[in-house]
């Protein structure tokens, strides 16, 4: 029987974010999303949890090198995201808003083609304690 | 009615991450700090999620006591506190957190019959954890 086992690694980030869409009207928008529109933005401490899963290589131990999968998560998503506002310094979000799931998507696009030994399985991003959003990729 | 009930526990252990078919260079840059000669410590969480049908007299899927008993008896006693290297189960495994999950993974399927034991999962520390549901199939 084959053993894979799943991993997770846990990262956060802090960043800014507005939901607007400009095809819709400014009462449109206001109805749609909130306080989330409020012109100025608003921000969050983003946690995210990227779960990969592989076989446990024998000679090792290991599904994966942590120290890796930690690098990839620091270039390809701490670096972009971290501190930023995400409608203007992330290119994912000039033409799409910065929502959670979509947040988790452009997570998983980042990461998915980085991995080199175990294969992504799960992105998770908690907005708030309360709010997460799961990504399996392309169904 | 089927339902999954997952309870959690903790335990403390040493272990050190090396290979003795690998150089002393070879471990150090595949364990880094983990490769460390005198071993270091975890705070292990576990979480143990078992599955069967809600029993009609009790509204139980199994008493949890007889849960703790076997996780107690299989799992606590043998690992807490423990240098894991030094443990018959670590004779020819590295005691990766991988491993760890597979091995309590199996002894729990052993020997606890009073429900399925669907998966665990080990938190190594708060920042990474490892599932491991018996081959393949993930439920």
């Amino acid at each position: 029987m084959k053993k894979t086992v799943y991993l997770t690694r846990k990262a956060e980030f802090s960043a800014s974010h507005v939901y607007h869409n400009p095809t819709l009207s400014a009462e449109e928008n206001r109805a749609v999303f909130g306080k989330c529109n409020n012109p100025h933005g608003h921000g969050h401490n983003y946690v995210l949890e990227v779960t990969v899963k592989g076989e446990v290589d024998p000679r090792t131990g290991f599904v994966l090198d942590l120290k890796q999968l930690k690098d990839v998560l620091h270039r390809e998503v701490l670096e972009a995201f971290d501190h930023r506002h995400l409608n203007l310094e992330v290119p994912e979000f000039k033409n799409q808003i910065p929502t959670t799931e979509n947040i988790a998507i452009a997570i998983w696009k980042r990461v998915a083609p980085k991995l080199k030994v175990a294969s992504l399985h799960r992105v998770r991003v908690f907005e708030t304690p309360d709010l997460f959003v799961d990504f399996y990729g392309e169904e | 009615m089927k339902a999954y009930l997952t309870r959690r526990y903790r335990f403390s252990a040493a272990h050190r991450l090396h290979n003795e078919s690998m150089s002393e260079r070879e471990n150090r840059a595949t364990y880094g700090k983990c490769n460390n000669p005198y071993g270091h410590g975890h705070n292990y969480a576990l979480e143990v999620t078992v599955s069967g049908q809600v029993d009609g007299r009790t509204g139980m899927v199994c008493n949890l006591e007889d849960l703790d008993g076997v996780v107690e008896r299989e799992v606590l006693e043998r690992f807490d506190h423990s240098n894991l290297n030094c443990l018959p189960e670590f004779a020819r495994e590295i005691p990766t957190t991988e491993n760890l999950c597979v091995q309590i993974y199996d002894l729990l399927r052993q020997n606890f019959v009073l429900a399925q034991v669907e998966n665990v999962r080990l938190e190594e520390t708060m920042m990474n954890s490892f599932e491991y549901g018996g081959g393949d199939v993930r439920h």
